[in-house]
């Protein structure tokens, strides 16, 4: 048995060099959407383990900024529970940043804003699709791509009138009785919500 | 084998392993039927949500590599056994992770979602275990239970870099080992101003009243949700995908045993038969001649 683990140790030694030679060549083209330092130092540490795959390989890479502004965006908006527009070329979009309406027209400048509840709409030509967004994040990138993340988002016709005057009535009758800074903190995101409901129904 | 004139005890005995392989034949076929259903089930909702990390990848980049003191491994397994090699292969990575990233001014922490980690590196590391979480299946998993258990975790680690392990359900067969590091907002700016692969942060312009740090601090605890809320689901099918095939392997071995089991009692019930008809035989040409 000893006979054999030395003999399987050289040819182990001897095959390794010309092994990962053969391996470099055949991985080059994976290796381009890994990261080469991730994997080198993962080799030194674990060389039995295949090292795990990072986001940027399970991902299609983005398109590099074009050098003139093209004529229309791409969105993404993703929920957690499905994507709801994926990789569609529109128009305009309007989403409700912090600091109200942001409008996002192709060739808009790279942006990170932070959503608040209200009305995100998306403009296609003459189609306006509107939808209640509860809160999230919107990104703007230099090659017209617009990504939305949202916790939750309901079309704008699908919310109930009846429901959205009662909710804000409780949650301001909540504010008014709240007692410590958690209840009153939110009540008030309650009373925020469904005033900004309220407002995506009229306007 | 049994002794001399024991006949009828070992077919007993060979009869007794039938019946009990039989039943353990059922019982995985069970197990494999409920599992492909809950696949059926959790799959579409793991696809759905494969576009919520997207965003962040395309505006961070991503980097593996990144050098920091205080590194946590967030390592997602399952409650339930019997589900193949996936809960070892995330702990052999875990681990892995833990000696890459620890090192004289560098220390490394896990916090581990599930009882099968748990138990795997509480044996050898449990000094190094900052806080663990259980029974995350009990209810089927919704973005609202992850986003509380992500608060509780950035509540109660402090971190450098974030790196979330778990195994992506690519098919029914094949369930790959991922890593998605999440840097902590201080180390996102030092990072992207020092021109790494995080990409040009300071190019966004940053909508809001409020400063660049408050925004990446959101950002990144709402990061961490995403991944987390994709890791788990994405998990949950890689369990369900290996305890099928788990199950299926072991009733075809069940029938497989089964089979050579019926070979072996039948020929012990040919061989006490031909024995008792000799002896019968033997005695009467005995008596006539």
């Amino acid at each position: 048995m000893l006979r054999h683990a030395a003999r399987r140790l050289a040819s182990r030694a001897a095959a390794a060099p010309t092994a990962r030679r053969a391996l470099a060549t055949a991985e080059v083209p994976a290796e381009a959407a890994e990261d080469s330092t991730f994997v080198e130092a993962w080799k030194k540490v674990a060389p039995n383990l295949e090292a795990p795959k990072t986001p940027i390989s399970l991902m299609q890479p983005r398109p590099p900024t074009p050098a003139s502004i093209p004529t229309k965006l791409t969105v993404n908006f993703v929920l957690p529970y499905k994507s709801e527009i994926a990789n569609k070329e529109v128009d305009m979009v309007i989403v409700p940043a912090t600091t109200g309406q942001m409008g996002v027209l192709p060739g808009h400048v790279a942006t990170i804003a932070e959503l608040k509840p209200g009305v995100l709409s998306v403009h296609e030509g003459n189609d306006v699709t509107k939808y209640f967004v509860s809160s999230g994040f919107a990104f703007v990138h230099a090659n017209s791509i617009a990504d939305i993340v949202a916790v939750e988002a309901v079309p704008v016709d699908q919310i109930d009138p009846a429901l959205v005057q009662k909710g804000l009535a409780d949650f301001t009758a909540k504010l008014g009785s709240a007692s410590t800074d958690l209840e009153k903190a939110e009540a008030q995101i309650g009373v925020d919500v469904h005033s900004a409901l309220n407002a995506a129904l009229t306007g | 084998m049994a002794p001399l004139g024991a006949r009828s005890v070992s077919t007993q005995i060979v009869r007794n392993r039938m019946k009990s392989v039989k039943n353990i034949q059922k019982i995985t076929k069970a197990m494999k039927m409920v599992a492909a259903s809950k696949l059926r089930a959790v799959q579409t909702r793991t696809e759905n949500s494969r576009g919520l990390w997207q965003p962040f990848t395309a505006l961070l980049g991503d980097a593996p590599s990144v050098d920091v003191k205080k590194n946590v491994i967030v390592a997602i397994t399952s409650d339930k056994g019997l589900c193949g090699g996936i809960n070892s292969t995330s702990v052999k990575v875990s681990r892995a992770l833990h000696k890459l990233t620890s090192g004289p001014e560098k220390e490394s922490k896990y916090v581990i979602l599930g009882e099968k980690g748990k138990v795997q590196l509480v044996r050898d590391s449990r000094s190094s275990i900052e806080m663990t979480v259980s029974e995350l299946q009990k209810n089927p998993i919704n973005y609202t239970q992850i986003a509380v258990l992500a608060d509780d975790i950035l509540k109660n680690v402090e971190y450098d870099a974030l790196r979330v392990v778990f195994n992506k359900f690519h098919s029914v067969i094949s369930f790959k080992p991922t890593m998605v590091t999440i840097l902590s907002p201080e180390v996102a700016e030092k990072e992207s101003e020092a021109g790494g692969k995080i990409g040009d942060l300071d190019a966004y312009e940053i909508e809001g009243g409020e400063t660049k740090s408050e925004i990446l601090q959101n950002l990144a605890e709402f990061q961490f949700s995403c991944v987390l809320y994709n890791g788990a689901l994405e998990n949950a099918c890689s369990e369900l995908g290996a305890r099928m095939s788990a199950m299926d392997s072991s009733s075809r071995n069940a029938g497989d045993m089964l089979d050579r089991l019926t070979l072996t009692y039948n020929r012990t019930r040919q061989a006490s038969i031909t024995t008792e008809l000799t002896e019968i035989i033997s005695g009467a040409s005995a008596l006539e001649g």
